[in-house]
């Protein structure tokens, strides 16, 4: 008995007592508070405050260095009557509705091209991906170049290697056709996007699916819209949720090719907010229109969130 | 043999449409024109725009400018005069150093914050954790357009406007999310029973998240850092925004506003501006192109 004691006791001993310092951040609750700090301080300070900042200074008259008076919907009265915000709210909604479909009609058939047997499979993904890792400005001042009046290189294979149309393509030069060039070029951005996200949809689909269906003699077409777009829709969903929120929200590419031009006819809502409030310097103005974007982004969230939902209704899955 | 005869059986009329995959894509023509040629064409469609980016950049100014002569899809001459004129007599070193300055910092920063909050939430687990992992993931949904305006009224009354602190502070507000997503996805897949272990060896939480949870998530924190350099150095609305004198600015917007001067453009040193401002992207991404298209479908698949 007594050899046993001897034994443990300097056993027991030898564990060195962490301080207190060490115990108060093993104390989970601390520890849990520590661990949220920077992100959710972060976020708060630069993403939660802006977005009420936001909301306040729509009903302001700030300007850039001058704190502004409440004016109450003054702002929004304004733009109600200016013809203008209507045009980039009716061009906002016809390049997001526009893009999107193309986007999502060709990045779906460039998914069901990659789901096939083919060679060089992960380099063919990644050089398609190029176009979504570049900088979007980067890639629009080529397409500028691309459309220009005098050079570009479209309307040369068609006008001199082709012999199709006797005159170069003003691209960017009247209202429809650079509304048309902006929306090919937010196209081109978005495939592989939208490509890559819907090809790991695809490939978690099991193929004894389609092997059930050939055997009960469904033709292609059928497979596909029975087997392939049921069970893509959930990926389909959260991916579209993106793709309009952030192709209503776009700037970059309309701000690097066009600047809201010719006449103001390309202006986004964001390209019109960027305008009026920063080179304006009109901030309480920019934030109304910033602000008016937000109820568009709620409703596109909500329609591709049910749309979401319903699946998982129909599937009859758990909430998980 | 028998899915053959089943189909067969079941429609006798049209046994090529019931046929088996493979065998309806047996002819090779087929195969070609429904499967080679489109995917051709979209590849084409996807890279000519950098191809034209590159070969404008070489080309002289006697080139670029007539099609008459010279065929445009190819140099006769190819000078590195666009890059000599870009490098030496533009500030664009400078620009290319304050935007990795600028994509590094913030993404030290955001991976910092992420690692913290990812682990917080997927791992020490508290009532209602699931809530604030929401709660971030739904701050990715908070597009950099409706942000600008109050977050330049901000960067004012702090005196933070034209440094690139003004950019690293903000930069976060859209990696931490997706970061913070990506890696509450990764540490999932980490087993608990490797802390459970060493909490039972005596180890507080933070030495098992040092010693055990980093170095098992270390994959997933490079492809979160991947992805973050790219969204910063890609990143312009807020740069643009925020950012005034020649020196502090970002590549993307430098190009654009520095480099077009007057109403002739420069069209050789844009495009040369653009292929050295993608290139440093391009080439990160190339070495963890693997990681980078994992973790982009693994994300989405989540």
């Amino acid at each position: 008995m007594a050899t046993t004691t001897a034994d443990t006791a300097p056993w027991v001993h030898r564990r060195v007592e962490p301080n207190w310092l060490a115990r108060f951040f093993d104390w989970k609750p601390f520890l849990i508070f520590i661990c949220l700090l920077p992100a959710i301080g972060l976020l708060m300070v630069f993403l939660t405050y802006p977005l009420g900042l936001g909301v306040w200074l729509a009903f302001t008259d700030t300007t850039i260095g001058k704190t502004g008076q409440w004016v109450g919907l003054e702002n929004f009265q304004y733009l109600m009557e200016d013809r203008l915000f209507w045009q980039a709210v009716f061009y906002s909604v016809l390049y997001t509705g526009i893009a999107t479909i193309g986007k999502f009609a060709l990045g779906l058939w460039l998914a069901l091209l990659l789901n096939n047997h083919i060679p060089f499979k992960r380099l063919l993904s990644a050089i398609i991906l190029l176009p979504w890792i570049t900088p979007t400005v980067l890639s629009a001042i080529a397409f500028w170049w691309i459309y220009d009046p005098q050079f570009s290189i479209i309307s040369y294979v068609f006008v001199d290697v082709l012999g199709w149309r006797d005159r170069y393509i003003d691209f960017l030069g009247s209202t429809w056709p650079a509304r048309w060039s902006l929306i090919a070029a937010n196209i081109w951005r978005g495939i592989p996007f939208v490509a890559i996200s819907l090809l790991a949809g695809l490939q978690t689909i099991s193929p004894s699916l389609y092997e059930a269906a050939l055997l009960d003699g469904s033709t292609a077409w059928q497979r596909f819209r029975y087997i392939t777009v049921p069970l893509i829709m959930p990926i389909l969903a959260i991916v579209m949720t993106f793709s309009i929120i952030f192709t209503f929200t776009d700037f970059q590419l309309v701000y690097a090719i066009t600047r809201g031009g010719p006449v103001n006819s390309t202006h986004l809502m964001a390209t019109l907010a960027f305008q009026r409030g920063i080179p304006g310097g009109m901030l309480g103005e920019g934030a109304a229109i910033a602000v008016s974007m937000i109820p568009f982004l709620v409703f596109a969230t909500l329609f591709s969130y049910f749309a979401l939902a319903r699946r998982k209704w129909q599937q009859g899955e758990g909430n998980d | 043999m028998t899915d053959a005869a089943a189909s067969a059986n079941d429609q006798p009329n049209r046994p090529t449409v019931a046929a088996p995959e493979e065998m309806a894509w047996d002819s090779r023509t087929k195969r070609v024109l429904f499967l080679y040629v489109p995917l051709a064409c979209f590849v084409f469609i996807l890279l000519f725009p950098f191809y034209w980016m590159a070969i404008t950049s070489f080309k002289p100014n006697a080139e670029l400018y007539d099609y008459k002569t010279y065929n445009p899809f190819w140099v006769a001459k190819p000078t590195l005069d666009h890059i000599r004129k870009l490098l030496f007599e533009t500030a664009y070193p400078k620009w290319l150093f304050t935007t990795m300055y600028v994509a590094v910092a913030s993404t030290f920063l955001s991976l910092f914050c992420s690692v913290l909050a990812a682990y917080a939430i997927q791992r020490l687990r508290f009532k209602g954790s699931q809530y604030v992992g929401l709660a971030i993931y739904l701050a990715y949904l908070v597009p950099p357009s409706i942000q600008f305006i109050p977050l330049a009224w901000m960067v004012h009354s702090f005196g933070l406007f034209d440094t690139p602190m003004a950019l690293i502070l903000t930069y976060p507000t859209f990696l931490i999310p997706f970061c913070t997503w990506l890696l509450i996805g990764y540490f999932k897949s980490i087993p608990y029973e490797l802390e459970e272990c060493a909490l039972i060896d005596g180890a507080t939480r933070l030495q098992i998240l040092r010693q055990i949870t980093l170095p098992l998530a270390v994959p997933g924190i490079i492809s979160a850092g991947i992805f973050s350099f790219t969204l910063s150095w890609n990143e312009f609305i807020y740069a643009l925004a925020f950012i005034q004198s020649s020196e502090n600015k970002t590549v993307p917007v430098a190009i654009l506003t520095e480099l077009i001067s007057g109403d002739v453009y420069q069209w050789g040193a844009l495009m040369a501006g653009s292929l050295l401002g993608s290139l440093p992207v391009a080439i990160f991404y190339s070495f963890f192109v693997d990681y980078y298209v994992s973790s982009l479908t693994g994300a989405v698949k989540e």
